[in-house]
Order: structure tokens, then C-alpha cells, then sequence
């Protein structure tokens, strides 16, 4: 039972990472229906750009934990929402009304050019994160097994549920959520209505990318360690999670990462662990075979 | 000009702004290693050349499309003579950078010339000819050259090797071109079906020592069942979707190998595969017990070339018979179906054609060619490990298939050559060429989107178009 208990409490934590970069998939695919294949690759400069941002602080002699983690986030998000736009303005704008694929294509290029800029401007090798926020407390404890949650577990979960929370207020009650939902729905009589299609596009990407900028820091406060390669896993995984929860809903791939998210561990910790990746595929692979519109979504309607 | 001059200039100092904010991190500061900590490199002034150029290259971009191509010409000039100049940049890297921005400044803004030109050429008498037996020869001119490779007085050992290295990527390239470039189908795992070819060739050699000739078909029919499995579920999909599970499924595969250990002896690989024989001889200096050496049996002096020549006409031959086959299969009501497919699923849906069975003949044929390559891959290597088959190298049979233009055989061999054969003669740019593929597949689909090379033609057209119209 305290083992059971310890890994949920670490699958909560695994899973809020990937929800964040989950809903970039889906507010994309929802809006313009392609798969951001890139959208890994910003999470990892995400997580680039808070380790050198972490670093700074440490320089600047910002020793307040709180203040340092505040400050890193925002330059995160901001930094890593130009990205965001920049792809979508440079690789995906001018594809529209392409063949369906191009777009995709053009993503996996986008994917494969930003690790190998990474690779080369940063350098190969796994970057050492240290450790920003240490200690926890324990839960309770049970047959000689204690149960433990970390502050950055706490940090992890607060963050992530602060932000959907923002996020869904964003989409559910202001004007740019009203106009994106409206892209979403009809994009040619949004168009018509006088919404700035091409604007909310971008503004989808720039928010996006943020929130994968979030998990990005998460992740390498949680695992102290990152390198070039981690947006091509982290990516296909939160993408599962997308799909998962339906594709096109922002609870479900919230829900999604959660799922993924308990799946891996409880994998990794009761089966095996090679194969923690297989399980993460296959469930990938099971979906969309059996119920391509998760768990959450709406059934799509193929158009003549 | 005047009123146009403060907006575009306007637009480059965006631009530059933009990339300014791009690069200030990754950049500008370069995490180095410590001991066990980190510390930086500061590369701001890098970061500074780069923006300044972006910022003229843009301007000059702006200048050639708005009619002002002598100016963006002097431009580019400019940043050629400054690239080349033994100016104190603070990395090669950034010359290289400098001048090749202005190389592109140069060639768009001569861009509507030359392109004027062709099409005034094209349209000669002289050019209509010309063009109708290029079209009509050129496929025979790169065989015979690709045939009498091997004889030329520069076929080293060197030049056999790269030789060998891009005919495997024409024919994975080829393979892959009846399921993305005809049946319209985006495969982000073949190199899935490549190590089902390439295992099953090492692992019945080695273990049950049969031989090349006998493993090859019983390879290729392994990976067209692999596809036939992994397709049926999958290809009732939409196409990204479907792109999707291949990805999955072609991770999976890898995983499987890398961790079952009995099997495939996991990540450490498995070595000493035979090489293929000619009729029953094999390739070495002094023949294992039992055999006979090729240099005894025609009797001519022992020369290592010979095995890699060998070996060279073996993947000639098995990408040729991809691609014939490939010829044959579209006159063939199924080749039609796949691209009918292609340009409409609904439509052929309604005529009666069944889209899953029809998708998966395309996707068990091309793992089948996958399953061909990768025997011979292993035949060759004598060594295969899990590190062969990763995404990557989906990633990069792709970019040939959508370089040579999607459906185009003879463009899969010009991308093979430009994107295997440039990268190994300029050895030095080796670490900026995944860089430069991903860049080539945006750069494509944006501007060129049937390919650089080659239209995707349907095979067949209600009104067939006018040679030198606009088709």
C-alpha cells in the first residue's frame, strides 16, 4: 500500500508535466488540425533556457528559491513563446492550403533542425541541472515503507493546476478565448465575422509554447538533468496523452497526462522498466485504433 | 522606393529582433561542463554578427521582391566579400554563415532572370527537343554512369563505399516512395521494416547459417508480413494519425530489439554476419573450410575491391528491380488505385475501391523493398545493432523521398546523391548536416512542395497536358 501510495504521488507528478505539454498538441490540432510535431523540441528549449536562466540567478546572487523559481518561469514562457511564434510564422503560416501533409513534414524538419541547433550551439552531452528546491516531508508510513512528497512534488502539482486553471478561465471566459474557439469551430466565417484568424493562430502557438516552457523547468528541476534529446520522448508521450484524452479538449489532455503519466510508473515500477516506453507506444497505438477520439473527444465528422 | 524604404527597414529590424530573442540563450550563452558543474561561454558577439546579418539579409530579401535587384545583389555582395574577407569573425562557423546569406542574397535577386531564361529556353524549338530527350534519356545516361561506376580509373575504395551507401538509400528511398509517393500514405517508421530485414538475415545466419541468396526473400517477405500486421489495424486512419502509429511502431520495434536480450543479443548487436557469396564462393583471402575463394574460382589475383564491386552491383541491382517494379505496379489497376488514393479517399471510396486493402498492398510492398535493403544492409555491414535503426533515419529516407519531389523516381536518386553523397565528401560540415536536412524539408514544403527536383505527376490524366504547357 505505501509503495502503491509513493508511486501515485510520483505519477501525479509525471503526469501534470506531460498534461502541460499535452494541451500545446491539442489547442494546435484543434485550431488548425495538424500535428506540431516541433512542439517537443520547444518544451527542450524550455527547459535550455531555464537551466541557463537558473544559472544567471546563481550568478546575480538571487538566493531566494521562490523569487529565482518566479523569475526563471516567466523568461521561460517568454522566451520560448517567441519560439512558438517564429515556428508557426515561418515553417506552418505559409503551408496553409498546401497538401495535408506538408505541414507535418514541415514539422518534422522544424523538430529534426531545432535539436541539431541545440546540439551544436550547447553541446551534446546530458547539462547537470542542481538541485534548486530540495527536501520534503513524509506522509505517513506503512510496513517499514515511508511514503514522502517532496516540496518540488507540491511545487510541481501547484504550478501546473494554477496554470490550468488560468487557462481555462482564458479560453472559456475572455475574448481571445471566445475568437479561438471560434477559429476552432469554423475558421472561414470567423474570418468573416472580422476575427484576425491569422492572430489567434499565432497566439495558440505563443500560449502553447509557454505552457510546455512551464514543463520544460519542471522537468529539469524534477530530474536535474537534461539534454538535447528529451523533447522527442517527452513529445511523443504528451502527444499520446492528447490523443488519449481527446484531441481537441483541453480537460481531456489534462486528463491524458494524468493517465500517461500513472501508466509509466505504475509500469515501471510493477513490470519492467525497459519497456516503460513500449507501454507508453502501445497505449499510443491502442487508442487511436480503437477509439481515435479518446476519451474526452468528440467524434469527427469526415467532410466532402 | 523612398516611401517604401522605412517599412521595410522597419520589417528587417523586426526580424533581427526576433532572432535576437531567439538566440540570447541558446546562443549566446553556451553551457560548458566543470568539473561536475556547469559554467558558461559567452557568445554574445556571435550572437551579434548573426543578428546584424539576419538583419541585411532580410532587408535584402525585402529589396529583390520588391523589384530593387541590383541593390539586394550589391547586398549580398557585401556579405560575401565580408564572409570571405579575413575579417576577425569570432567563429568559422559564422564566415560560413555571412557568406552563404549572401550567396542566397545574390541568387534571388538574379533569381527572375534565370528563371525568365529557362522558360524562354524551354519553350525554343532547340529547348522543347532538348527537353523532350532529357526527359526520355536522362534515367539512361545516370544507369550506364551508375553501371560503369566501378571501372572508372576513381573507383576507390572510397569512392565504391559511398557508392554502395547512396544506392542503399535510392533503393530504402524508392521503397518508400510506393508508400508515401504513390498511395499518398506518411510512414514515419520504415526504418522499422529495414531492421526486420536486416535482423532476419543476421540472425538466420548466424544461428542457422543459411546463406544471402536464400535469406533475401525470406527477408523481404518477413518485413512485407511486419507491415501486413502492423498496417491492417493502423490504416483505417487518417493520414497524420496514421503517420503517428508508424512513428509508434517503429520505436516499438526498436525498443524490442534493444531489450530482448536472448534474441538480439540486445544493444551490444550482433557481429561476424557472412557476407552475400557469388555462386556459393565468398569474398576473403584464404577461404573458410569447405569454401572456395571468388579470386580461386575465376582465377585471378586476390584484390579486397572485389568484394565491395560485388556488393555494389547486389544493391544496383536490387534498388533497379524496385524501381521496375515500381514502373510496372502503376500501369497495374492497383499502382492506379494507390494513386487515386492519394489525391482522394472519399472519392475512390465511392467508386468501389476498398482504401484498407488497397493501402495495405502499399505498405507490405514497400516493407518488403525495406526488408531487401536491410539483408543487405546487414550482409554488408557484417555487424548490426540497435544504433542503425533509430528515428532518424526514417527521418532522413523521408527527406530524400520529399526532396526528389513525392511519386518521382528519378528525383529520389538526385536527393539520395545531394543528401547522402554531399554530406560524406564535405566531411568537415558533417555535424551541421542534420541541421541542414531539417532546414532543406521546411525549406521545401514552403517553397517547392512537389520537390526540388521533380514534379509529382499522376501516372495517369483525364486531358493529358501539352508537352512545354503549364502543366
Amino acid at each position: 500500500m505505501a509503495y502503491f501510495s509513493q508511486q501515485l504521488i510520483n505519477a501525479i507528478t509525471l503526469g501534470a508535466i506531460y498534461g502541460l505539454i499535452a494541451i500545446g498538441y491539442t489547442m494546435v490540432y484543434g485550431i488548425i488540425g495538424m500535428i506540431n510535431f516541433a512542439h517537443g523540441e520547444v518544451f527542450m528549449i524550455g527547459a535550455f533556457i531555464s537551466l541557463i536562466g537558473f544559472m544567471i540567478c546563481g550568478m546575480l546572487g538571487i538566493g531566494s528559491a521562490p523569487v529565482a523559481i518566479l523569475l526563471v518561469l516567466l523568461m521561460a514562457m517568454a522566451f520560448s513563446a517567441v519560439y512558438g511564434w517564429a515556428i508557426e510564422r515561418t515553417a506552418y503560416r505559409p503551408l496553409r492550403g498546401s497538401f495535408r501533409l506538408a505541414p507535418l513534414i514541415s514539422a518534422i524538419g522544424v523538430s529534426i533542425a531545432l535539436q541539431n541547433y541545440v546540439q551544436l550551439v550547447q553541446g551534446a552531452r546530458p547539462k547537470p541541472g542542481g538541485q534548486i528546491v530540495s527536501g520534503g516531508f513524509n506522509l505517513f508510513s506503512a510496513d517499514g515503507f515511508d511514503v514522502r512528497v517532496t516540496w518540488l512534488q507540491i511545487i510541481i502539482v501547484v504550478v501546473t493546476v494554477v496554470l490550468m486553471a488560468g487557462f481555462t478561465w482564458l479560453i472559456a471566459r475572455t475574448s481571445l478565448g471566445r475568437r479561438q474557439r471560434a477559429c476552432e469551430q469554423d475558421m472561414k466565417m470567423a474570418a468573416l465575422l472580422g476575427v484576425n484568424v491569422d492572430r489567434t493562430i499565432s497566439l495558440t502557438f505563443v500560449l502553447g509554447a509557454a505552457l510546455a516552457a512551464v514543463a520544460g523547468m519542471l522537468f529539469l528541476m524534477y530530474y536535474g538533468v537534461i539534454d538535447f534529446f528529451i523533447g522527442f520522448l517527452a513529445g511523443i508521450k504528451a502527444f499520446t496523452a492528447a490523443v488519449l484524452g481527446g484531441i481537441g479538449s483541453l480537460p481531456g489532455a489534462m486528463l491524458g497526462g494524468l493517465l500517461i503519466g500513472l501508466i509509466e510508473v505504475f509500469w515501471a515500477a510493477y513490470f519492467s522498466s525497459e519497456y516503460k516506453d513500449v507501454a507508453a507506444f502501445a497505449i499510443l497505438v491502442l487508442v487511436l485504433i480503437f477509439r481515435p477520439s479518446g476519451l474526452l473527444g468528440k467524434p469527427e465528422i469526415e467532410k466532402v | 522606393m523612398g516611401a517604401r524604404l522605412p517599412s521595410m527597414l522597419k520589417d528587417a529590424g523586426l526580424t533581427a529582433f526576433v532572432a535576437a530573442a531567439l538566440g540570447i540563450f541558446i546562443v549566446g550563452f553556451r553551457t560548458v561542463d566543470v568539473g561536475r558543474g556547469l559554467t558558461f561561454d559567452y557568445h554574445l558577439v556571435d550572437l551579434a554578427v548573426a543578428v546584424v546579418t539576419i538583419f541585411f539579409g532580410r532587408l535584402g530579401l525585402s529589396l529583390a521582391a520588391n523589384g530593387l535587384r541590383w541593390p539586394a545583389m550589391a547586398l549580398g555582395a557585401a556579405m560575401i566579400a565580408a564572409g570571405v574577407s579575413p575579417l576577425q569573425l569570432p567563429s568559422g562557423f559564422l564566415h560560413w554563415f555571412v557568406a552563404l546569406g549572401g550567396v542566397l542574397l545574390v541568387i534571388r535577386g538574379a533569381w527572375p532572370w534565370a528563371n525568365d531564361a529557362m522558360a524562354a529556353a524551354a519553350k525554343s524549338p532547340s529547348g522543347v527537343v532538348l527537353g523532350q530527350a532529357g526527359a526520355k534519356w536522362s534515367g539512361w545516361l545516370l544507369l550506364a554512369a551508375a553501371v560503369a561506376m566501378p571501372f572508372t580509373p576513381f573507383a576507390d575504395q572510397k569512392t565504391m563505399d559511398l557508392g554502395v551507401l547512396i544506392l542503399t538509400y535510392v533503393m530504402l528511398g524508392w521503397g518508400l516512395n510506393i508508400v508515401v509517393g504513390l498511395a499518398g500514405l506518411l510512414d514515419l517508421g520504415y526504418v522499422a521494416f529495414y531492421a526486420v530485414g536486416a535482423y532476419s538475415y543476421a540472425l538466420l545466419s548466424t544461428q542457422h547459417g543459411l546463406g544471402f541468396w536464400t535469406v533475401l526473400p525470406l527477408a523481404g517477405m518477413m518485413a512485407a508480413l511486419f507491415g501486413v500486421v502492423l498496417g491492417f489495424p493502423v490504416l483505417r486512419l487518417r493520414g497524420d494519425y496514421l503517420a503517428i502509429v508508424t512513428l509508434g511502431f517503429g520505436e516499438i520495434i526498436r525498443l524490442v530489439i534493444l531489450n530482448w536480450f536472448d534474441l538480439t543479443n540486445g544493444p551490444a548487436g550482433i557481429g561476424s554476419i557472412p557476407g552475400p557469396t557469388l555462386f556459393g564462393a565468398v569474398f576473403a583471402e584464404t577461404p573458410p573450410a569447405g569454401k572456395q575463394t571468388v579470386s580461386d574460382m575465376l582465377g585471378i589475383p586476390f584484390d579486397g575491391n572485389h568484394r565491395l564491386i560485388f556488393l555494389y552491383y547486389i544493391i544496383l541491382v536490387l534498388a533497379l528491380i524496385t524501381n521496375l517494379f515500381t514502373q510496372r505496379m502503376r500501369r497495374l489497376p492497383v499502382g492506379r488505385a494507390w494513386e487515386a488514393l492519394r489525391e482522394d479517399e472519399t472519392a475512390c471510396r465511392a467508386l468501389g475501391i476498398n482504401p484498407t486493402n488497397t493501402k495495405l498492398t502499399a505498405f507490405a510492398v514497400g516493407a518488403m523493398f525495406a526488408g531487401f535493403a536491410g539483408s543487405f544492409f546487414a550482409a554488408k555491414q557484417r555487424f548490426i545493432s540497435p544504433e542503425s535503426f533509430v528515428f532518424i533515419e526514417s527521418a532522413i529516407i523521408l527527406a530524400i523521398v520529399v526532396l526528389g519531389g513525392m511519386g518521382s523516381q528519378i528525383g529520389v536518386v538526385l536527393a539520395a546523391v545531394l543528401l547522402i553523397g554531399l554530406p560524406e565528401w564535405f566531411r568537415d560540415l558533417g555535424s551541421y548536416r542534420m541541421l541542414a536536412f531539417g532546414l532543406a524539408m521546411v525549406l521545401i514544403m514552403v517553397f517547392r512542395p512537389r520537390g526540388l527536383v521533380a514534379h509529382r505527376e499522376p501516372s495517369l490524366r483525364l486531358h493529358p497536358v501539352k508537352p512545354g504547357g503549364s502543366g
